[in-house]
């Protein structure tokens, strides 16, 4: 057995993504060319790689944002965007869609908070508007869920007056108050500045270290290097290595990912 | 030495005289007294105007203008923003039919639209379901009728434009944040598009329905008795042309000014949220 399957075989041989050879075109160019992965129920996988290798069109592929044209994406055993009768394939209508969207949670680079509403609302607008939750209840456990991320004091407040860390922890609140199965991050931390990386970086290992199912493009080698289970390193459309972070990261096998990496680091 | 030439502050400072702001506003307040003079001095009877400006005739009337002008607008608005959706859908079908409403009532006078629908029988003498039910065509196009289809349709082409400009002015982020929570499309354009859009699509609207205020008296050429038919039916018996004219303006003045009041509400409503410009976090 390799290192690779040994640690899926410890984190749980259930696999909650099964990516099989996903592909996807704008126009002329091929943007995903054949990305076949899985991942296991409670790991955190993140996705590196230079800009345009298409690590974001991945994962909006992931919550439908994006159209497949090629392949498929299951999530807890469910195909996405398709209903299968026999062997016919019919398009899933918005009503099936944003009912499997639900259960994934996504974190945007820019944040993308309500700017309408409060940080409260923000985080109670899904549990109450789609999941029909109780409004008193939605706001204690949006209460809950913003002490968790150290914003007690802000639930008032709207978007306009947070800082960028302080919005992507409100954005990362409002995903987990969905309850989702798993989580995609978007480089939740390519919009802040320098000094304002690390708070939402903890919130994200806490989030790790509880067990929630985390599939994170990001350049934070760090995060990658201590928190994920696993890393793949894309570049033009196609996965060039994964693996374990210390094989990854630290004795690439493949030039492209030791070029990328040493470009990084410096 | 050279100290005492860069020390200034002992100085009296002389102010700069404006001598173009004084000669303007001399200009200004002689003209503006000469007007006002000439209207004091002119043939006019102000008795009249303080008489007439609240005589049951002209009450009715400007009731009749706020009720036409609400509706026409109400109507105008509902089909705005269905005709501005439909705009922006990937249906084909839709989206061209939609062009060519906006392209057709925009184009079209609204004086020659009110003809149109007020003259609706001369095409169709009866409307109806064949089989189910029929009615006379005059029967059912009163002047209210025919002046709240004129109104309401054309500003409804106009409102399209407006209501789309908004809806595209809100960041794509915001659709994608609101489907990834698992909205269907109808729920995040009402919960999160819409509100958006609103700030963008508020002060134009204002603008139209202060416009439609002043369209209804379009109204009075097919014998609608909004205020200005009103007024008119007055002077045509005892021929006080100008007093009921200044009648009729003066309730124009009061209806438009009580909708920027409003209008100024709404628009504080919907910038919840919006950090003032060059304010601080």
């Amino acid at each position: 057995m390799t290192n690779e399957a040994l640690h899926l075989h410890a984190v749980g041989a259930e696999p909650l993504v099964v990516a099989a050879d996903v592909r996807k075109r704008f126009g002329s160019v091929e943007v995903l060319k054949g990305i076949s992965l899985q991942v296991a129920k409670g790991e955190v996988l993140s996705i590196i790689g230079p800009s345009g290798s298409g690590k974001s069109t991945f994962l909006r592929c992931i919550n439908q944002l994006e159209r497949l044209d090629g392949g498929a994406i299951f999530v807890g055993g469910e195909l996405i965007g398709y209903r299968r009768v026999g062997d016919k394939l019919h398009e899933l209508v918005d009503a099936e869609i944003a009912r499997q969207r639900r259960s994934i949670g996504m974190v945007f680079q820019r944040f993308n908070l309500f700017p309408h509403l409060t940080v409260t609302e923000n985080i109670t607008e899904g549990p109450v508007q789609v999941l029909r939750e109780r409004p008193g209840e939605a706001r204690d456990h949006a209460h809950a869920l913003l002490e968790r991320v150290g914003l007690g004091e802000k639930r008032d407040a709207y978007p306009s007056e947070l800082s960028g860390g302080q919005q992507q922890r409100v954005a990362i609140a409002r995903a987990l108050a969905m309850r989702p199965k798993l989580i995609l991050f978007d480089e939740p931390t390519s919009a802040l500045d320098p000094e304002l990386v690390g708070e939402v970086l903890t919130v994200m290992r806490d989030l790790a270290a509880s067990g929630m199912t985390m599939i994170v493009v990001t350049h934070e080698l760090g995060f990658a290097r201590d928190v994920c289970q696993r890393v793949a390193f894309m570049d033009r459309g196609q996965i060039v290595e994964i693996g374990e972070p210390r094989h990854v990261l630290g004795q690439p096998t493949q030039k492209r990912t030791q070029e990328f990496i040493s470009m990084v680091r410096t | 030495m050279t100290d005492s030439v860069y020390e200034i502050s002992h100085l009296t400072l002389v102010p700069r005289r404006h001598i173009g702001r004084i000669v303007g506003a001399v200009a200004v307040v002689g003209i503006l007294a000469s007007i006002v003079y000439s209207f004091a001095v002119g043939q006019i009877e102000w008795s009249y105007v303080a008489e007439f400006l609240t005589v049951p005739v002209i009450l009715r009337g400007l009731g009749n203008t706020i009720v036409m002008a609400v509706c026409a607008m109400l109507l105008g608005l509902a089909l705005g923003v269905v005709f501005a959706v439909m705009r922006l859908s990937d249906n084909p079908v839709l989206k061209h039919t939609a062009v060519a409403y906006v392209w057709f009532f925009r184009a079209v006078p609204a004086l020659l639209q009110l003809l149109l629908w007020f003259n609706l029988a001369l095409i169709f003498p009866t409307i109806g379901f064949p089989g189910l039910f029929s009615v006379r065509t005059v029967d059912v196009m009163t002047p209210f009728v025919a002046a709240l289809l004129g109104l309401g349709i054309q500003q409804g082409a106009f409102t399209a434009e407006v209501v789309r400009a908004g809806l595209q002015a809100v960041d794509k982020g915001q659709y994608e944040a609101a489907q990834s929570i698992g909205m269907p499309r109808l729920q995040m354009l009402r919960r999160i598009i819409m509100p958006q859009a609103m700030r963008v699509i508020v002060p134009p609207v204002g603008n139209e329905f202060i416009g439609m205020v002043k369209l209804t008296s379009l109204a009075s050429v097919i014998q609608f008795t909004e205020i200005l038919h009103s007024a008119q039916n007055i002077y045509y018996a005892n021929s006080r042309v100008i007093e009921l004219l200044i009648v009729a303006a003066s309730w124009y003045l009061v209806v438009v000014t009580a909708l920027s009041l409003i209008q100024i509400r709404i628009e504080k409503f919907y910038a919840k949220g919006v950090r003032p410009v060059g304010g601080e976090a």
